[in-house]
């Protein structure tokens, strides 16, 4: 049980042949299967970056960044999913020591974060929306909104996963299946914390200059 | 309740009311005969809820085959059309109804044709050739396959409900924008597009993982089949472009749906925008088809020739260089944009700068049959065109990408004529033959060798006679998609002879279904009785029986060499005993998401709301619910691998 958690093992050598065989190797290739998923969704936000890149000037009489964005809530959006990439982390650290009540607690912070993330986006945009600037008014709000509800978007899936994780946990405890699936989710969470950094650079603080 | 959807969407003109008939008949009769013959439980337990790797592809087959029907169907229709509309006031389709065929057949064909028979082959092929099992996730195999297939079943469906898109296969803004295209058919495009492409992107990443870590002991990446390299290339390359085109096409729906102003006119959207980022997926997914093709030709010559493959390493580096170039190109797909003469001189040589690697990779095929023993089998016939029209559309790509010969050939026949040499000359010829070349693996069967070379015939008569008077009309400045021309232009003969020659290749499609049908009818006379590598072949997946047993191999093989099957000093084999084999456990969830996913574009195209968020609470529950549960495992004892060995052999001593 103990040695199946250890997340870099080798595989062992094949009964046939004496060799190491790739077929039992389930850990590193769900591992890598995700990675390179990740990869892609990565390309798709890039595209989007794009998009954003060649519109953000085109505010076709709206608004632009300057007028709207406001650096105090985009940082404590970018502290709150930076400290969940820190609690989920210690949730996988937790799990790798077969600690399952402090995953499980640490799972909970990770959740609480990002769900405080999400109000404070979903507040951003309702304040824009209110103001009578919503994504119809300019190329410019079309792309901002899209960028950053595709990243929200991904944070609402993230956040349903780890729901689910925490009832797999409780349910099955910690299994080489559950454990699998945690790391995989730390993953994303990460990767989606990647993205936010580049979100908070080239949208709200280039934004605002 | 029922959103846009009214009776009105059932309502067409004559020739689509006679093909949806059609198409309703011939269903009803598939349906009546499964039940007839008491196959439905057979058809879901063997082949919906299946996730074996050698299943899955041959469904891809027959979906493509289907698909490849009512592509077909079209182009007919558009020779037919063009051939007679030298001014007629009357012509055979209407205006409307011509757009939404020339757009629908592009989709239909690259999107559910040639995409589909190359994760057909691919897999049918890789995990054999690698000497592997299964691919990577087998689930996640099913998964893709169910979706393209809901891809495909979306556009036979807007034959029948509504109108497909009007503008195109890749659906140019401010066209397809609501503004212009107000009804339902840009949005069959898009969800079918969007549906398929996620399959795709899942196809990739699974056979990319499979290529990488599942190889057998012993094939180090240089020792590997070069179709398998021609496919890992081709997997890097949907990984890279298929999210391209999910977030441009997903941008497009958001104009739509939501009234943003991404690819608007107003609004301060970009349309050009759009051209860039669809091509940026466009031009690699040409290579994604081709790629493949180059791979099954690399395996076929070699095997007729009887000689290795000349240039194994830099037929390697050859196709690694294409998937490199195939980012640094897409421009040369609007040279008239209008952007600054330097920028188009860059395009323009990196796009010949592709012919280097292309031209290394022919004289590589041609040097392997330099003192080769060269059968002419019927796939290498396929061979043969396939560099004839390869090298003629291959030149003529040339002189498209000088920027100033573009120019004036910009949106011509001539233009049709060159991707039409490529895509059916390179990337369709290349699947007839290796679809002839590894059928007896799979089946267990020969094709008939006799119908498929009339077959060929047809084909490559029909496919010149086709499209050589479609350069000439480019040169005589008739552009692509006219649905009417005037007499005095003396286009009409040239449209007609182009009508006969998509006449021959009618013939040419015709003689191979039948040639299909024929052979399963005399499979026991067909038979491969050469204990499974009747071509002697020198890769992996000839080295097990035809057709491969469920778990591919009783003992996973090992490697030293390339070309196992011709090494002089093959690793030893020893007398071992037969393994428990787990294989994962067959399951319907596959088939329940993609139907859900078809029910799900299809309410969202009409604005059925509703029934669309249902089908993706729905979707997501099943995603939720299969992972949330053990994996589930079916283990094939040793008692029974024997038995099913030695029924192979039984079979052998009979033969």
């Amino acid at each position: 049980m103990t040695d199946s958690l250890i997340v870099h093992h080798t595989p062992e050598p094949h009964p046939d042949t004496g060799r190491p065989d790739p077929h039992q190797d389930y850990f590193s290739m769900r591992f890598i299967g995700f990675w390179v998923y990740l990869m892609t969704d990565c390309i798709l936000f890039t595209t989007l970056f794009i998009t954003y890149a060649v519109l953000h000037t085109n505010t076709f009489g709206g608004p632009s960044g300057k007028d709207l964005f406001e650096l105090k809530l985009a940082f404590g959006e970018t502290m709150a999913l930076l400290f969940s990439s820190v609690t989920c982390g210690l949730a996988v650290l937790a799990a790798v020591h077969q600690r399952l009540r402090a995953s499980l607690v640490w799972l909970g912070v990770t959740i609480t974060l990002g769900l405080s993330f999400l109000t404070m986006e979903l507040w951003e945009f309702h304040h824009f929306y209110s103001m009578g600037h919503s994504w119809r008014e300019s190329a410019f709000l079309s792309s901002f909104f899209t960028l950053v509800g595709t990243h929200g978007l991904h944070i609402t899936f993230g956040l349903t996963w780890a729901g689910v994780m925490v009832g797999q946990l409780l349910y099955h405890g910690l299994t080489v299946d559950t454990f699998r699936r945690l790391v995989l989710f730390s993953l994303f969470w990460h990767f989606l914390d990647l993205i936010w950094i580049f979100i908070f650079t080239f949208v709200y603080l280039m934004g605002v200059i | 309740m029922f959103g846009n959807l009214t009776l009105e969407a059932f309502q067409h003109d004559f020739v689509q009311t006679m093909a949806v008939m059609g198409g309703v008949v011939n269903g009803v009769l598939l349906i009546a005969l499964i039940t007839y013959l008491k196959k439905w439980k057979w058809l879901w337990n063997e082949w919906i809820t299946t996730v074996d790797h050698k299943k899955i592809g041959i469904m891809y087959i027959v979906v493509v085959l289907i698909m490849f029907l009512k592509g077909f169907a079209d182009a007919m229709l558009m020779r037919i059309q063009q051939a007679t509309a030298a001014g007629a006031t009357h012509p055979f389709l209407g205006s409307e109804h011509f757009q939404e065929i020339f757009s629908a057949h592009g989709a239909t064909m690259i999107f559910f044709v040639a995409m589909g028979f190359m994760f057909g082959i691919m897999n049918l092929i890789i995990p054999l050739q690698i000497g592997a099992r299964d691919v990577a996730f087998p689930f996640l195999n099913a998964v893709s396959f169910w979706l393209f297939t809901a891809g495909g079943m979306l556009i036979l469906i807007s034959l029948a409900v509504g109108h497909f898109s009007v503008s195109g296969w890749l659906s140019y803004p401010p066209l397809s924008g609501v503004e212009y295209s107000p009804n339902e058919g840009v949005d069959y495009w898009a969800w079918s597009i969007q549906i398929s492409g996620i399959g795709s992107t899942f196809s990739g990443i699974n056979f990319l993982v499979t290529i990488l870590k599942m190889r057998c002991p012993g094939m180090t990446l240089m020792k590997m089949p070069i179709f398998v390299w021609s496919s890992l290339c081709a997997m890097v390359l949907v990984i890279f472009a298929f999210p391209i085109l999910t977030a441009t096409v997903g941008m497009l729906m958001l104009d739509r749906y939501l009234g943003m102003h991404f690819f608007t006119a107003g609004g301060g959207g970009n349309p050009m925008l759009y051209f860039n980022l669809i091509w940026a997926w466009g031009h690699p997914e040409v290579y994604i088809l081709i790629l493949p093709a180059f791979g099954i030709f690399s395996e076929v010559v070699p095997t007729f020739s009887e000689k290795r493959l000349f240039g194994y390493a830099s037929m390697v580096w050859a196709m690694i260089v294409i998937a490199v170039l195939s980012f640094l190109v897409w421009l040369h797909h609007f040279f008239t944009m209008g952007a600054s003469p330097n920028v188009n001189a860059f395009f323009g040589i990196m796009t010949m700068l592709v012919a280097i690697p292309t031209g290394v990779k022919i004289f590589n095929w041609l040097f392997t049959k330099y003192r080769g023993k060269v059968h002419f089998t019927s796939p290498m016939l396929w061979f043969f065109s396939f560099v004839l029209n390869f090298s003629v559309a291959g030149m003529t790509g040339i002189l498209l990408a000088a920027p100033p010969v573009d120019f004036q050939v910009h949106n011509s026949l001539f233009l049709v004529a060159h991707f039409h040499g490529m895509v059916i000359g390179g990337v369709l010829f290349g699947f007839f033959a290796g679809f002839t070349y590894w059928f007896p693996k799979y089946t267990g069967f020969f094709i008939d060798e006799r119908l498929n070379r009339m077959a060929f015939f047809c084909w490559f008569a029909g496919l010149l006679l086709a499209f050589m008077p479609l350069y000439m009309l480019g040169f005589m400045g008739a552009t692509r998609r006219l649905d009417h021309y005037d007499p005095s232009t003396g286009w009409q003969p040239l449209f007609i002879i182009a009508a006969l020659g998509g006449v021959i290749i009618f013939f040419g499609a015709l003689i191979q279904f039948l040639g299909l049908f024929w052979s399963i009818y005399k499979r026991k006379e067909n038979r491969d009785t050469t204990g499974g590598n009747p071509w002697n072949g020198r890769t992996l997946e000839w080295a097990t029986h035809s057709p491969p047993p469920i778990y591919n191999f009783a003992f996973i093989p090992t490697v030293n060499q390339l070309d196992p099957l011709w090494a002089d000093n093959p690793p030893k084999e020893e007398k071992r005993e037969y393994q428990d084999i787990h294989l994962p456990e067959d399951t319907p969830v596959a088939f329940y998401i993609g139907t859900l996913c078809m029910i799900l574009g299809f309410a969202f195209t009409w604005q059925i709301h509703w029934l669309g968020i249902l089908c993706f609470a729905g979707i997501l529950g099943l995603i939720i619910a299969h992972l949330s549960e053990k994996e589930k495992h079916m283990t094939i004892t040793a008692e029974e691998v024997r038995k099913i060995e030695e029924s192979y052999t039984k079979r052998q001593q009979t033969a």
